[in-house]
């Protein structure tokens, strides 16, 4: 592994020179000439007849150039595509009829400028019918009032899977015990809002688009929204997109920009603003509460799990509901647990839809079976680490299938617990933790152990939706040598701050033996970009990084036959060397990378025969697992690799406030060959600070009328940097099998883990007060309710 | 836009800018839309996040909450305007190239003007320090780590 000149190597980021200096180009810094901006005006019910719009005193004013309502919008578009199989829950951008949310947008008003706009939109005056709303998902399940009527139920999905022997393993094992845990309603919420600008060029016919966008198959919907051929939708993937995380889908606004692009003439924005970006964006997380049910032994072996867990997608759904599919390819977490029942229930209520969230749902189902062991632990009076290892899969036994049908690729678990145990020097930390609770404090130490699947293929989609076919999950480089030698990789999808221009081109280099400081990387647009499904699930350091070592390895190829056809020997006698070719044993022997790339370039005549002139070289890559269908059970290989995560985390709460501070943070991580360890480390950092607000601050709270209370920074909170404590992470290597270099996916680290060992954590703290808080966010107040609670007992 | 303008003169990372401006408009949409330097960010508007944070009179402040006409008279520095005179990087600037202090780059802009601000009153700050001038900065990538490692790194190198 260390034989790599350029992979695992210190190596600043090639984006950064632009970011630092201000010259980044997000979607916001795109100013076309004659461009409009779109003001949306928001429905205030959670749910309501629209009885009637009258917007002549908007369309009057000056600056003013339309108002566009959902009569219009909907008559004219296509419904969003679903993940599941739900044809009737239909959704556009702009509510027609019915409101199902408040916030929901009802109309879209173009001006000169956004503030034009803005001041338009309130003189639109709507008129509302309310409507009973329902908000809490127990009550959304009895049905009484529906979202969508026509739906017939408020049930997306459900479906009970038993892998393996559960029934026999409940009724042979020493104990059970079955609780409740709950995931609150969080989200990614990056700093830049979601936008979009559409410009429609009338004598092409082709729309073209700029967004901070992470979306598969986005132009595909995008066009098929609009009721354009895919071909008339041109995507700009050269945006910097200001984070995202598994949010930025955006596909409603695109098809609103879209429409009024085309409609009007004339460029369109639509930037979010923050209220619409946490209102009316549809970027809500993940809101699940788990009925979690072990079988295990005296000796602590776990034998069993049944987990139901209750997903509140809110009004609408896009993909969302699959998000209780993708952890099924890691439902027994890093353990050996041979039984396993699944109980997956997505749930419509009236509140701001649901979209990805970093995890795609692992996060939340890591948090509910590390509560388990934990609970487990505490049942039998076991401690917590000797728990987890002894159930924890070994290292000898990988490749390891799971009940659920995936194969984990490699591990190794104990020495990752082991290294960060030893990092965090666990027994002082203990007594530390000891020497606290003497003090008078509350101080708790938090572990978990846990998966990051990655690799991203969407074998979700099969599973949840029979319907659907997608086996494959591709991702695609272009490499290209210009002659004058220099090189560029195209890749095919815009970026937020994962460093794939800098993947790139460490990959290239590393393959090819040049300077990857000189090699560029650019981004093909949709017309011109080869298949792509985006930097999602995980994936792109193995399936971007395998394209591109692909690609790299035919220009290679091409450059040996290039020297083998003009020294007439056998490319198997020749040695690559730092892009140089010479005849093994004969150095002096030798074409140059600049020699051989003038021949490829210009001397058809030294070419060997069947070689392309020129140099460049495509690499289209499936999934290293491939992709199949699931069997009738519903066990599927879900992602190729598997990462695992350590953490040990020591908290203090302040008895008299209940503020909990963390005082110590030790990540083990283990995610193969890292590419560019800064980068990896980087976003493991970034994942436990976000795994820290979802679990103790971050809440998209609702009132029982539906309407959200923390719409803005000031009461959804994002932790700072004075709530973020500084951070260790211990790393180790096992490198995959299945992919180039051994590399496994980061770009979910430290977010799988960290909810689950501060609520562990936390627990421990309120262990000798006998109190719990299985709901997540534990903030402040929850806290603070807690040691009420366990006063009023004493 | 309605009503009276205003006639404003702002120096403007060493240039001196006049305008004829609204009331009603922020400085940050007056140094994005107006005078094109897209460097500075809007992430909530409502003076939280940081993104649009920038120098007036050497003192780091919210684009967002103050308006164009509040800025008339004074001396206004955005991320354009870190560089060295000579346009390389600044020591701060390369500082969070190499301890990688930044990812998506969308609050970067802003932490670079807080921490600047904090620099330049103190150029060799504690942890706690750093902290706390880049405490009103949200960053969902980085979970600050690196960025505080870069600050670190800045106050070294400038020593």
């Amino acid at each position: 592994m260390s034989s790599y000149r350029y992979i695992g190597k210190g190596r600043r980021a090639k984006e950064h020179p632009r970011f630092v200096t201000g010259r980044g180009r997000y979607v916001a810094d795109i100013a076309l000439p004659g461009m409009k901006h779109i003001a949306l005006v928001a429905s205030p019910h959670a749910s309501a007849r629209i009885a009637s719009i009258r917007a002549d005193a908007a369309r009057a004013k000056p600056g003013v150039h339309y108002v566009l309502t959902g009569e219009e919008f909907c008559a004219h578009t296509d419904s969003l595509l679903i993940g599941v199989d739900a044809p009737k829950v239909t959704r556009w951008a702009l509510a027609r009829g019915l409101v199902r949310y408040a916030g929901e947008w009802v109309a879209a008003v173009v001006a000169d400028s956004r503030a034009l706009a803005e001041d338009a939109a309130e003189l639109v005056e709507v008129d509302y019918e309310p409507l009973p709303q329902v908000v809490d998902p127990c009550e959304a399940l009895e049905g009484r009032i529906l979202v969508h009527p026509e739906h017939g139920s408020n049930v997306l999905y459900r479906r009970k899977f038993v892998w393996g022997p559960v029934e026999e393993a409940f009724a042979g094992a020493d104990h059970r015990l079955s609780f409740r845990a709950s995931w609150g309603r969080s989200a990614t919420v990056p700093i830049e809002t979601f936008g979009v600008v559409a410009s429609w060029d009338a004598g092409t016919q082709i729309l073209d688009i700029w967004a901070s966008i992470q979306m598969p198959k986005y132009p595909d919907q995008t066009a098929r929204a609009l009721r354009l051929p895919g071909n008339a939708v041109r995507v700009h993937y050269d945006v910097d997109v200001g984070g995202s995380y598994g949010v930025k889908r955006g596909i409603k606004h695109t098809a609103l920009a879209g429409y009024l692009a085309r409609k009007l003439g004339a460029p369109m924005r639509l930037i979010e603003d923050r209220l619409e970006n946490m209102r009316g964006g549809d970027m809500q997380g993940p809101d699940r509460a788990f009925d979690l049910q072990a079988a295990f032994d005296r000796d602590g072996t776990i034998r069993g799990l049944r987990i139901r867990a209750v997903d509140d997608v809110g009004a609408y759904a896009g993909r969302s509901p699959l998000q209780l599919g993708k952890p099924i390819g890691a439902i027994c977490g890093p353990y050996r647990i041979p039984a396993i029942e699944y109980e997956p229930v997505s749930v419509m209520t009236n509140k701001t839809p649901q979209e990805a969230v970093r995890g795609f749902g692992q996060s939340p189902t890591n948090f509910a079976i590390e509560r388990t062991v934990d609970r487990v632990a505490q049942y039998l009076g076991m401690d917590r680490i000797e728990l987890r290892k002894k159930n924890l899969i070994r290292k000898d036994e990988f490749p390891y299938l799971i009940p659920s049908g995936s194969t984990y690729d490699s591990g190794d678990f104990h020495t990752v617990l082991d290294k960060a145990l030893a990092v965090a020097t666990y027994p002082q930390l203990l007594v530390l933790r000891d020497q606290m609770r003497k003090a008078g404090k509350l101080a708790g130490i938090g572990i978990a152990t846990c998966l990051e699947p990655s690799g991203g293929n969407s074998a979700f989609e099969v599973l949840m939706n029979p319907k659907n076919e997608t086996t494959t999950w591709m991702d695609s480089c272009l490499v290209r040598v210009d002659l004058s030698g220099s090189i560029t990789g195209v890749i095919n999808n815009s970026s937020s701050g994962q460093g794939h221009e800098s993947l790139v081109s460490t990959v290239l280099g590393e393959v090819l033996e040049r300077d990857p400081g000189a090699i560029r990387v650019v981004r093909a647009d949709s017309l011109t970009a080869l298949p792509s499904n985006s930097p999602v699930g995980s994936r792109m350091a193995i399936m971007l990084g395998g394209a591109a070592a692909g690609a790299a390895k035919r220009i290679k190829q091409a450059l040996l036959a290039i020297a083998a056809h003009n020294f007439e020997c056998s490319p198997d006698d020749l040695e690559y060397r730092g892009g140089d070719v010479s005849l093994q044993g004969v150095p002096s022997k030798k074409l140059s990378w600049d020699q051989l790339v003038e021949i490829a370039h210009r001397k058809f005549h030294k070419l060997p025969g069947g070689l392309e002139p020129g140099l460049q070289a495509k690499f289209v890559w499936e999934v290293p697992t491939g992709g199949g269908l699931p069997t009738a059970d519903g066990r599927i290989q879900m992602y190729p690799c598997y990462a695992f995560e350590a953490h040990v985390v020591l908290v203090e709460i302040d008895p008299g406030t209940a503020k909990p501070s963390i005082r110590s943070y030790v990540c083990g991580h283990d995610c193969g060959v890292m590419i560019n360890p800064d980068i990896v480390h980087g976003m493991t950092y970034g994942g436990i600070a976000h795994g820290i607000g979802a679990a103790l601050y971050e809440k998209f709270a609702y009132t029982t009328e539906g309407q959200l209370a923390s719409g803005t920074f000031m009461d959804y909170l994002i932790p700072s940097a004075m709530e973020v404590p500084g951070m260790t992470i211990v790393d180790h290597c096992t490198p995959s099998p299945l992919t180039e270099f051994g590399q496994k996916g980061s770009g979910e680290a430290g977010y799988l883990g960290a909810p689950a060992a501060i609520a562990n954590a936390v627990n421990d703290a309120l262990s000798p007060l006998r109190v719990s808080i299985e709901a997540l966010p534990m903030s402040h107040h929850a806290i603070w309710s807690a040691l009420k609670e366990a006063k009023s007992r004493i | 836009m309605s009503g009276t303008l205003h006639l404003i003169e702002v120096d403007v990372n060493g240039k001196r800018r006049v305008a004829q401006v609204p009331a009603r408009l922020s400085l940050v949409d007056w140094l994005r839309d107006e005078l094109r330097l897209t460097g500075t960010h809007v992430g909530c508007e409502h003076g939280v996040c940081g993104a649009c944070s920038v120098m007036l009179d050497g003192e780091a402040v919210r684009a967002c909450l103050m308006y164009a006409v509040q800025a008339h008279g004074h001396r206004v520095t955005t991320v354009e305007g870190l560089a060295r005179p000579d346009g390389t990087m600044s020591p701060l600037q390369d500082a969070f190239c190499e301890a990688h202090g930044l990812q998506c780059g969308y609050c970067t802009p802003g932490m670079l003007i807080a921490a600047q601000a904090l620099l330049d009153a103190n150029p060799r700050p504690t942890e706690v320090e750093i902290r706390e001038a880049i405490g009103g900065n949200l960053c969902r990538c980085t979970g600050y780590q690196q960025i505080v490692e870069a600050v670190r790194l800045a106050a070294l190198r400038v020593e």
